[in-house]
Formats: C-alpha cells, sequence, structure tokens
C-alpha cells in the first residue's frame, strides 16, 4: 500500500493506476475488516461459558475423557496461539471440523449455504419485482390512496414479528389449505432423486429435466420465500419511493414535462434511469440482509440454511462451524457492499 | 366459548374438512418409513462414542450386540444375538459367549469372534464418553488384551468382580456393545485412532439396516440388509428427518407426509388423535424428571428443607396440565419397568406441612437460584415450583441456559438447584443407583462430575455402600430387595426430589404396525415394522 | 411581545432568540406532524402504551403471575379472562399490560444506548479525521458484517441470557449504522464556515463536537432511531422467542409468543395475542418515524 501511495504523491497519476490504487485499497480494507471479524468471533467463541469439550464428551464422561479431548482441541495452549493457528489454516481453505459432528466445516456450509442461497434469492426477487414498482407508483402518485396502501403494505411489513407470521403462514397454507410443501426443502421422498451440481434444488431438477422435483421444491419453498419477499418488498417499495420523490421534484423532470414528452417517458426514462445505482445499494442491502437475516424462518420452516447452522452450533459451542459459518456471512456482505460501492463510484457522476 | 370464538373455531373446521375432503391425501411409499425427530442432538454414529438418544436409535438398527432386546417382546429382557448361548465361570468373574454361524457384515464378510473381540477392545481403548459403562466392570486400556479374548468362535470377557451376570449383560446392550467390522474399520485407521474418526459419519455393521447418509440436523436414511439373519426388513427404507417444531411435526403427519411423529407435545398429541388415520403410541420410557438441592446451601442442606421441597411439586396438577399424557409421577430413582423399582409414591402437593417443615427449621426469605435448560415443559415446571415456593416465602429465580451451559454449573457443583431430566445409560439398576445414590468421596478434589450425588455435594450417608453391594448380589430377588431398601431411604434423606417418569408418545399413521421406540430399555427400532 | 399570540410567536419568520428559533422550528414540525393522521395515530399508540405500562397494577384485572392449573388454556372471551389463560392458567391480559413495562424498558434502553454510542464513534471519527477515522470506521465495518442476530446471539450466549444482557447485546449491533450516519453528517458539517468561524474564535475539539456539531446530527438521528425501534423491539422478540431474553415468569411478549408456538394449531390465540402485541407497537413506532421523516427530512417530505 505504501508504494501506492507515493506514486501518488509527486506525480499526476494515470486513470490506470488510480484504478489499481482503488482496487489495492479495497482489497487492503476486506482483508482488514475480515481478520478483525475473525478476531471478534474468535474471542466471542473463546470467553464463552459453554464448555466445548462439555459439549463433544456430554455430561456422562470421566474426567480423562475430558482431558484428552481437552488436549486434542488445542485448548491448553494460549489464545493468541490458538489464532494464529485458526488463521493460518483459513488461509489455507481449511476451517477446520466441526467440533460436534466431526465434518469438515467447509463441506457443512457447501451443504447448507445453497439452500439458505436460493430462499434469499427467491426472497429478493419477490422484493425487486413488486415492490420497486409499487414503490415507483406511490411516488408518482404521491398522497393517492395507491400511496397510502403502499405505505401501509410497507409499514405492516416492518412490523410483523416474522416468527408468528411463519407459523400462522404454515398453519393457514400448509395445514388447513394444503396449497404449500410443509416444513423443509423437499418432501422426503423426492430427496436425492436429483444429482446435486449447485446445491440449489430448483436449479439442479431444472437441469436434470424432473419436473415433478422442482414442482414439489417450489411448492416448499414459496411460502418461505414470500415472507422474506414480503420483508424485502417492504424496504425496497419504500427506498425506491423515496428516491423517486427527490427525482421528480427535480429540475430536469420539470424541463422534460414542460417540453412535451409523456408521463410515461418522463417517469421511466428519466426518472427511473437516474435511481438505478441507489436502487441497487438498496437491493445489495437487503439482499445482504436476507442471507444473514432468515434464521428465525430457516427455524420455523426447518430449512437447513446457514442461519440455523450457525444458530444450532454456537448453542451446542461448536465454534469451528460458527467461525466457518460467520466468515462466509461476512465475506458475502462486505464483498456487496464493495460491489454496491463501486457501481456507486463508476455510475455517479458527483463522486468522480 | 363465545359466539366469536366459534364462529373462527367452526370456519376453520369447514375450511379443514373442505380441504382434506378434495385434496388428494399424500402418502409414503409402502416400503418405506419416514420418521419425524429431533436428531440435531447426533453427534458421531461410531457406537463406542456415540452416546446421544437419536444416534442410539442409528446404532440400534446398524449393529447388532452380543445379547439384545427383541422389539416386540422388550419385557423378556435381553436375548441372544450375536452370542448363541453363555456360560459363566465357577467364581462368576468370566463369561463365555458362542458366536453364532452364518452372520455377515454389509460387507458381505462374516461376523467373527475376532471382530467382536475388536469391537469390545476398542471401545474400551478409545475411551470415549460411553466407555464407563464397559469399564465400571474392570475392564481398562492395559488389561483388554487378558480380559476380553477371542478364541475360535468363542469370547470370553473376565471382570474384576463377580458382578451379577444380568448387570453385566444389560452392560453390553447398551450402544457401545455394537459389533463392528475390524477389517473394514482398521482400513480407515488415521494415526491409531481405530477408525474413530470414520465411523463417525460411516458404518461396519451387521444389523438389518446400513446407513446410507446423514445429514447433521436434516436426516438420516438407512436402507436394509436383505440378509438379515432375521429375515429382510419389511420397510427398505427408512428416513429419519429433523423437525424441530411439535406444530409442523404434526402437520406433515395430518397431511400424510410422514408416518411417525416423535416429538407431539401434548396439546398436539391430543389435537392429532381425533384425525382419522392417526394412532397414538405411548411407551414408559426410562428418563426421569427430578430437582436436586445443592448440599452445599447452608439452608437446602437442612433436612426438613429437603422434606419441605418434596411437598412443594404440585404432582397431580402438573401430570393433570401441562405433562398429561406423557409423564406419570414417580417418586424413586429406578424407572418403573427396572428390577427392583417401587411405585411408592408417598409424598403430595402440601403448601401446609412444607410451611411447618420450614418453620421447624428455622428458615425463611429465602433466595435461591434454579438452573434450568430451554426445554418448554421444564420451564414450566419451573414456573409451576416457583409459585408453589412464593406460597410458602422462597424466591427462586429461574435462569435457562442451553444445556451445556447449565450443565456446566451444574458438574461445577455451581447451581442452588437443578431441575432437569436423567435417563438411564443400560437397563440395569446399578445405572441410576450408582449415580443417585452412591458417591465414595465426597471431596471437591474428587471431580466425579459423573455422578449426581457428587454433583449436589450429597454424602449419601451410608447407601453408597449399600449400592456397591447391590451390584455384586447374583441372587435376583435378594438384589431386588436390596434396591428397594435403598429407595425407601433415599425417598426420605436424599436433596432429590423425583417428580416424574417419562412416557414417550408417538403419533402414527394408522398403517403402521410393531413400530417401537424400545420402552424404558432400549431405542428404536425398524426392522419389524410393517405397513 | 405581548401582542402575539403564543402560536404567532412560535411561527414568527424572526426569531429574537436561539431559543426562539429552536422552539419555532420544532413547533412548525410539530404542524406537520400533526397533520399526518397516521402518525397521529402511531404517537397515540405509543402513548397509550406508556399509560398502560405505568398504571398497569391499575388496568390489569388480575395478577399476571398466579397460576391456575384448573383452567388453563382457556379461550378469548371466557369469564374473568378478556384474553384467555396460558398454559399455565395465567390471565393473559394481564401478563400483556405487565409486558407493556418490559418493552418499554428495552426500548428505552436501546434507544439511550445504541445511537449515543454510534454518535460518539461517528463524529470523533468524521471530526477527527486520519488514523482516529480509519480505525474507528474499520471496527464499524467488522460489527457491521457481522451477522446481526447470531452477534447477539453469541452475545447473549457468552453473557448469559436475561433482560439487560439482550439490550446489551440488541445495542451491540444496532449502532454502527448511527455512527457511519453521524459521520457521514459530521464530515459535512466539519468544513463549514460556520464551524470554522467557532475553531477560529479558540474553541477545541471537544466543546465543537458536543456543542455543534451533536446538536446538528440530532434530528435526523431521532429519525433513525424511531424507525429503527420496530426492529429493536422484533429483536427482543427474536431473542425472547429463542430463550434469551427476559426470564421466565417475566411477560415478555417475545417469551409469550415462544411459550405459546407450541399450542398453536388448537390454542392459537396463547401466541396470537402477544403477536399482534408486538406488531400494534412496532407499526405504531413506524408509522411515527414515517411522519416524522416526512416531517424533519427535506428530501422525502418537502412540500
Amino acid at each position: 500500500m505504501a508504494l501506492v501511495e507515493s506514486s501518488t504523491e509527486g506525480h499526476r497519476s494515470t486513470p490506470l493506476i488510480r484504478w489499481i490504487k482503488s482496487i489495492l485499497k479495497t482489497l487492503g480494507t476486506l482483508a482488514i475488516t475480515m481478520l478483525g471479524l475473525l478476531f471478534v468471533t474468535f474471542i466471542i467463541g473463546r470467553v464463552m461459558p459453554i464448555d466445548p469439550v462439555l459439549a463433544i464428551v456430554g455430561e456422562r464422561a470421566s474426567q480423562s475423557t475430558y482431558d484428552a479431548v481437552y488436549q486434542q482441541l488445542g485448548l491448553d495452549k494460549p489464545l493468541l496461539v490458538q489464532f494464529g493457528h485458526y488463521l493460518w489454516n483459513v488461509l489455507h481453505g481449511d476451517f477446520g471440523n466441526s467440533l460436534l459432528n466431526a465434518r469438515p466445516v467447509s463441506e457443512d456450509i457447501a451443504r447448507v449455504f445453497p439452500a439458505t442461497l436460493e430462499l434469499a434469492t427467491l426472497g429478493v426477487l419477490i422484493g425487486i419485482f413488486l415492490g420497486v414498482p409499487l414503490g415507483v407508483i406511490a411516488a408518482v402518485k404521491r398522497g393517492a390512496w395507491i400511496d397510502q396502501v403502499a405505505r401501509v403494505v410497507a409499514l405492516v411489513g416492518y412490523s410483523m414479528p416474522i416468527f408468528w407470521l411463519g407459523l400462522m403462514g404454515l398453519l393457514v397454507f400448509y395445514g388447513i389449505l394444503g396449497w404449500v410443501g410443509g416444513p423443509g426443502r423437499l418432501d422426503i421422498f423426492y430427496e436425492d432423486l436429483v444429482p446435486i451440481r449447485t446445491g440449489l434444488i430448483l436449479v439442479d431438477s431444472a437441469i436434470a429435466r424432473d419436473w415433478d422435483v422442482f414442482r414439489n421444491a417450489l411448492s416448499h419453498i414459496i411460502l418461505p420465500a414470500a415472507l422474506l419477499g414480503y420483508y424485502s418488498l417492504a424496504y425496497i417499495s419504500r427506498m425506491t419511493r423515496s428516491f423517486m420523490l427527490e427525482q421528480l421534484s427535480a429540475e430536469y423532470v420539470i424541463t422534460a414535462r414542460v417540453k412535451g414528452l409523456s408521463e410515461r417517458q418522463v417517469i421511466w426514462r428519466h426518472a427511473f434511469k437516474n435511481i438505478r445505482v441507489q436502487l441497487i445499494t438498496v437491493i445489495a442491502l437487503s439482499y445482504a440482509n436476507l442471507l444473514e437475516g432468515s434464521v428465525l424462518t430457516e427455524i420455523i420452516f426447518s430449512w437447513p440454511g446457514i442461519g440455523s447452522y450457525i444458530t444450532t452450533a454456537l448453542l451446542s459451542a461448536d465454534m469451528n462451524a460458527v467461525l466457518g459459518g460467520t466468515v462466509v456471512i461476512g465475506l458475502i456482505f462486505i464483498c456487496l457492499n464493495i460491489f454496491s460501492d463501486l457501481l456507486y463510484r463508476f455510475f455517479d457522476p458527483r463522486s468522480k | 366459548m363465545n359466539a366469536f370464538n366459534r364462529l373462527l373455531a367452526g370456519a376453520a373446521l369447514g375450511l379443514a374438512l373442505a380441504v382434506t375432503s378434495t385434496s388428494a391425501m399424500a402418502e409414503t411409499p409402502p416400503n418405506m418409513l419416514v420418521i419425524a425427530n429431533r436428531i440435531d442432538d447426533i453427534t458421531t454414529l461410531d457406537p463406542a462414542e456415540s452416546f446421544e438418544f437419536a444416534g442410539s436409535d442409528v446404532s440400534r438398527n446398524v449393529y447388532q450386540k452380543l445379547v439384545n432386546f427383541d422389539p416386540l417382546d422388550l419385557d423378556a429382557g435381553y436375548q441372544p444375538d450375536v452370542a448363541e448361548s453363555w456360560d459363566v465361570s465357577e467364581d462368576g468373574k468370566s463369561i463365555t459367549f458362542k458366536i453364532r454361524e452364518g452372520l455377515t457384515f454389509h460387507s458381505g464378510n462374516p461376523v467373527t469372534a475376532e471382530d467382536v473381540q475388536f469391537s469390545l477392545r476398542r471401545a474400551i481403548v478409545l475411551n470415549k464418553t460411553p466407555a464407563f459403562i464397559l469399564t465400571q466392570l474392570g475392564f481398562t486400556p492395559e488389561n483388554v488384551e487378558q480380559t476380553i479374548v477371542a478364541d475360535g468362535n468363542t469370547l470370553t470377557i473376565t471382570t474384576d468382580k463377580s458382578y451379577a451376570t444380568s448387570f453385566v449383560l444389560n452392560c453390553l446392550t447398551a450402544t457401545i456393545g455394537g459389533i463392528v467390522e475390524k477389517k473394514t474399520v482398521m482400513e480407515h485407521d488415521k494415526d491409531g485412532d481405530l477408525g474413530n474418526e470414520w465411523l463417525k459419519t460411516n458404518t461396519a455393521g451387521s444389523g438389518a439396516y446400513s446407513l446410507v447418509s446423514w445429514k447433521p440436523n436434516e436426516s438420516v436414511t438407512l436402507k436394509s440388509n436383505p440378509d438379515f439373519y432375521l429375515g429382510a426388513p419389511a420397510m427398505e427404507r427408512v428416513v429419519v428427518r429433523h423437525v424441530q417444531e411439535s406444530a409442523s411435526q404434526r402437520l406433515l403427519l395430518e397431511r400424510g407426509d410422514i408416518d411417525v411423529a416423535r416429538n407431539l407435545n401434548p396439546e398436539d398429541v391430543a389435537g392429532v388423535s381425533s384425525v382419522a388415520g392417526v394412532k397414538i403410541l405411548g411407551e414408559l420410557k426410562g428418563r426421569l424428571m427430578y430437582v436436586a438441592l445443592n448440599q452445599k446451601h447452608p439452608e437446602l442442606s437442612k433436612p426438613q428443607v429437603r422434606q419441605a421441597f418434596k411437598y412443594l411439586v404440585d404432582y397431580e396438577g402438573m401430570r393433570d396440565s401441562f405433562l398429561k399424557g406423557q409423564y406419570t409421577i414417580h417418586q424413586n430413582f429406578l424407572p418403573q419397568t427396572y428390577l427392583g423399582a417401587s411405585d411408592e409414591n408417598p409424598f403430595s402437593f402440601n403448601v401446609e406441612k412444607a410451611k411447618a417443615l420450614l418453620d421447624e427449621a428455622g428458615v425463611s426469605g429465602l433466595e435461591i437460584e434454579v438452573g434450568v435448560r430451554e426445554a418448554q415443559e421444564r420451564i414450566e415446571i419451573a414456573q409451576a415450583l416457583q409459585y408453589a415456593l412464593g406460597q410458602v416465602g422462597i424466591t427462586m429465580n429461574i435462569t435457562v441456559g442451553t444445556a451445556k451451559q447449565i450443565l456446566a454449573r451444574y458438574r461445577a457443583r455451581e447451581l442452588d438447584v437443578y431441575l432437569g431430566e436423567w435417563g438411564p445409560d443400560y437397563p440395569d439398576p446399578q445405572t441410576n443407583a450408582g449415580t443417585f445414590a452412591y458417591n465414595p468421596d465426597n471431596s471437591d478434589g474428587a471431580n466425579a462430575t459423573g455422578l449426581l450425588a457428587w454433583r449436589n455435594s450429597w454424602d449419601t450417608g451410608g447407601l453408597t455402600e449399600k449400592t456397591a453391594a447391590a451390584a455384586v448380589e447374583n441372587d435376583t430377588v435378594k438384589r431386588a430387595d436390596m434396591y428397594n431398601e435403598i429407595q425407601a431411604e433415599f425417598r426420605e434423606t436424599s436433596p432429590f426430589v423425583v417428580m416424574f417418569q417419562q412416557i414417550e408418545q408417538s403419533a402414527l399413521r394408522e398403517n403402521v404396525s410393531n413400530f417401537s421406540t424400545g420402552q424404558a430399555i432400549t431405542s428404536a427400532s425398524y426392522w419389524q415394522v410393517t405397513k | 411581545m405581548s401582542d402575539m399570540t403564543l402560536r404567532q410567536w412560535l411561527l414568527t419568520d424572526e426569531p429574537t432568540s436561539r431559543r426562539h428559533a429552536r422552539l419555532a422550528s420544532f413547533y412548525k414540525g410539530w404542524l406537520t406532524l400533526r397533520s399526518n393522521s397516521m402518525a397521529m395515530v402511531g404517537l397515540a399508540i405509543l402513548v397509550a402504551l406508556i399509560l398502560t405500562a405505568i398504571f398497569a397494577p391499575i388496568i390489569a384485572p388480575h395478577d399476571p403471575f398466579v397460576q391456575d392449573l384448573s383452567s388453563r388454556l382457556l379461550p378469548i372471551g371466557a369469564e374473568e379472562h378478556l384474553l384467555g389463560t396460558d398454559s399455565l392458567g395465567r390471565d393473559i391480559l394481564s401478563r400483556l399490560i405487565y409486558g407493556a413495562r418490559i418493552t418499554l424498558y428495552i426500548v428505552a434502553l436501546v434507544a439511550l444506548i445504541a445511537p449515543v454510542a454510534g454518535l460518539l464513534v461517528g463524529t470523533v471519527a468524521g471530526y477527527a479525521g486520519g488514523w482516529v477515522d480509519v480505525i474507528l470506521m474499520r471496527i464499524t465495518d467488522i460489527f457491521l458484517a457481522f451477522p446481526r442476530l447470531v452477534l447477539a446471539l453469541a452475545f447473549v450466549a457468552a453473557l448469559g441470557a436475561g433482560i439487560e444482557n439482550a439490550v446489551l447485546a440488541i445495542s451491540l449491533t444496532a449502532w454502527p449504522p448511527y455512527a457511519r450516519m453521524a459521520r457521514a453528517e459530521t464530515l459535512t458539517i466539519r468544513s463549514t464556515d460556520y464551524i470554522n468561524a467557532i475553531r477560529l474564535q479558540g474553541a477545541g475539539p471537544l466543546r465543537i463536537i458536543t456543542r455543534h456539531i451533536w446538536p446538528l446530527c440530532i434530528s435526523s438521528l431521532i429519525v433513525r432511531v424511531t424507525l429503527d425501534m420496530a426492529g429493536i423491539i422484533l429483536a427482543a422478540a427474536g431473542l425472547g422467542f429463542l430463550g434469551l431474553g427476559a426470564q421466565p415468569p417475566s411477560p415478555e411478549w417475545g417469551a409469550m409468543i415462544s411459550e405459546g408456538r407450541r399450542f398453536i394449531l388448537d390454542h392459537w390465540w396463547v401466541a396470537t395475542v402477544p403477536g399482534l402485541a408486538i406488531f400494534t407497537v412496532s407499526l405504531a413506532f413506524n408509522l411515527l418515524g414515517d411522519g416524522l421523516r416526512d416531517a424533519l427530512d427535506p428530501k422525502d417530505g418537502g412540500q
């Protein structure tokens, strides 16, 4: 980094150097943040009063069994040594084995993460396709009944306890009406029918052209995805409305209107075009929130995703699993942030 | 019920009827058994290490043992399995098993005495959590070469004392007695771990089923072994799926997406029992719900206070309300159906009597802490107890934590009061007597964290010796009497308020027959199930 | 001033003192807010909530802790128990009323801790700049990148379950956005002529931050806090739902849902009633926050 800094001191930097500098700086930031994230998680894991040894050996173990596992985990070494050791392994792509089920954490994450990814992606898509138009319309018809409806829909979405809504949804649409599939990703006899390529069942079954599995998977995912989609809709529609209002009161919109452009052209060609970048930032944020924040939904729908994975691991002191899961989610969050940051810099004239 | 409520209930019912009568009912395939259960406790499938309920279910169906239980006749006690017969030596210390001919592992290799010798030695040498079940009989990693010996098609084990034969054989029916295939396991030996790492997630057995997959917190899938010596199981595939919520399990069952729901709460059992096509199976399990008072506490160690607590539990009120159908009142440390079990339940809810006892002890304005893990029925029992204690002027603060958090403090003798469950490790009275009423060294330094008596700092006042004597008594009737006597004294003097014994209620689709979760003595088995 | 009504005085275009100006702008904001009927509904609900919490012992028909195992799970509208009873036969309405106290307690504490912490970090980082800024913002980023519920869970698991720890945990996850916001505002304020003038007069950084920058950040902070309140209530309820919030027999609403969810199929009201309570209060905060934003934030609500 120092090298790059000095190169900009005296000389006028070319765009290429500026670009490289920006990339390096971003990567540096990323690395530092990740390191901090790891360290904080590691410390939390070590100060927790849950004894990982006890978590492994159970309550009936003899003292000699206990001691053996204690040493095996390297808990007798100083904290910093343990952290260094862990860091070294992570840098080599090894998150260690789950303390509880002895499997490689990376394998576990590869299994649970696609489940969350599938759910969150579908959720955010629902949020975008309903939330953006709703927000635009609400802004255009500011104060009209549609605006009020949009406001109420969004605020209700913000205010609903998701675990309660989830339970109720399951009861009504699965239990009573039977319109959707129950908890889990598939009915049990559809499991293991299609080869796993991406881990996203909808995609895998489509590749395999097994439409029965596809339909079944869809019937299972639709309710939790709709639930998450509602939350993302609430956020996206409110933000869209706010951005659009800002644009619609801008001078160029008034000019465009005066020039006789149709209302549709004004809204979509001009105003909407200008909020794209801001909107992408909001969507990225919403997506990140769904990826990390669907713990309760996953629990209620028995969805084997990363949220419930981390929670279970946390409650049973499986620190390797918690660290691995947190790093993955943190990385995604940071990457999405940087991605929207770059977009912003790229498109927004003011930040140039 | 007011009008609004009736209306809503009517509407819901109407909807439910309309939908269930029109939409096609899902049904599981006829050769497949689908079970909803909580399986997040599985940490390993290695029989030498596995010690959790859901893990034991898997082991019972994958691994054979020297002696085993017949799921269709559990009352008969242990029966020949891999061992065709056995002889006990004159001094009562050695048992020689004759290994059954013609058994094969899932790999196709025959089951030999050497495999049995390997399996038992391995369990002791690995010294994992459940190893104490075997090492309490005098086996050590150092002496297994002499004490567990295969010879041709026989295997001889030699214990350090002449324990009751039933005690020794009952220990061998535990999960740790599972027979693994030496060849396959040693092929996966890593740094001398005797294949432990590999067996955690794979199986090498000779039982009715073999493992297809175990996805932690998701599912366990088993496929049948067509060469099983008792005949090929009717259920060719068994899937146990992890479903946390009782309500979800009930919905799955009602819609026919699963055959068995194992974790319904009393309200859901009541709700589902009126649904057509569903039946309820109640089996008395070995788990006891108890309250323990730490004897380090100056007030809780007074005899009258210990007594008073036993009168402050609303046994009947709880049994008939939120525990309905799933717990029965039981005030002794040996569960019903065990040798020496007692059905004496002398204590009942009596606030006046408790008050008098507390006055006698001069206790007032006491404030204590109870540790409970986050299981709903335990939290409710704790709240009921808290309320009753409040009526006699004792403030009891509830601390809810994860199982591991609470347990760590309990083991460190830090909790004033602990409220929780205890399940027997093997179907012999020694398993509970040896922890509730046995505490040879009550000092902090002893660190006997496995003994409940020690965890509560209770010097058993002579019960330790009596318990040790009962374990080596070979006359069954006499042995039962000894346990009865121990329990009579225990009821009155101990700081343990044993309250309930668990009844496991499974809800099944009507076409499922012969399903059993193993009652108080063993785990669930699937090979006898038909649909 | 004697010939002016209070209203005129407040609406004047020529404030006579700094206090006058502040009061006047506050009053104008209030007028905008008052014209927003939905925000007023939100405010009314919150006032009702506060009154309920204060007068809980008077309003509640029963002691929220008295158990009666023989009359458990009574339905809504049962005699003596308007909203029915829970699994231990306790009156749900009374528990709900006492639960309002816990909800307010959580909200008040988090609203005190998180924004203040965020404000402190953000303004210091923004004003000081340089390596202080870099370090503080990296720390903020780290906490921001954490899965929120996981962080809260970890924290509660580390310190033990309980309402104070739940509050701390939620605050811990809630402060970073405030820090970012405060920093952004500080950056724009820092280089204004007005601050430069004060600096020339010899004011130290501490004085500038506390006396001049903080007050300017307050209004956007208030809007943000109000809008976040719903999230905080839901997070607290989520912790309660997972058994990591308030400890039994405390009638915390999230814990009540958690207790009641077991009966969701046959006795739906046990979980639904506290669910509706949480929903109502969160909605009230959102309505008010939305109105406040319209009133205070010129970007969105400019007339």
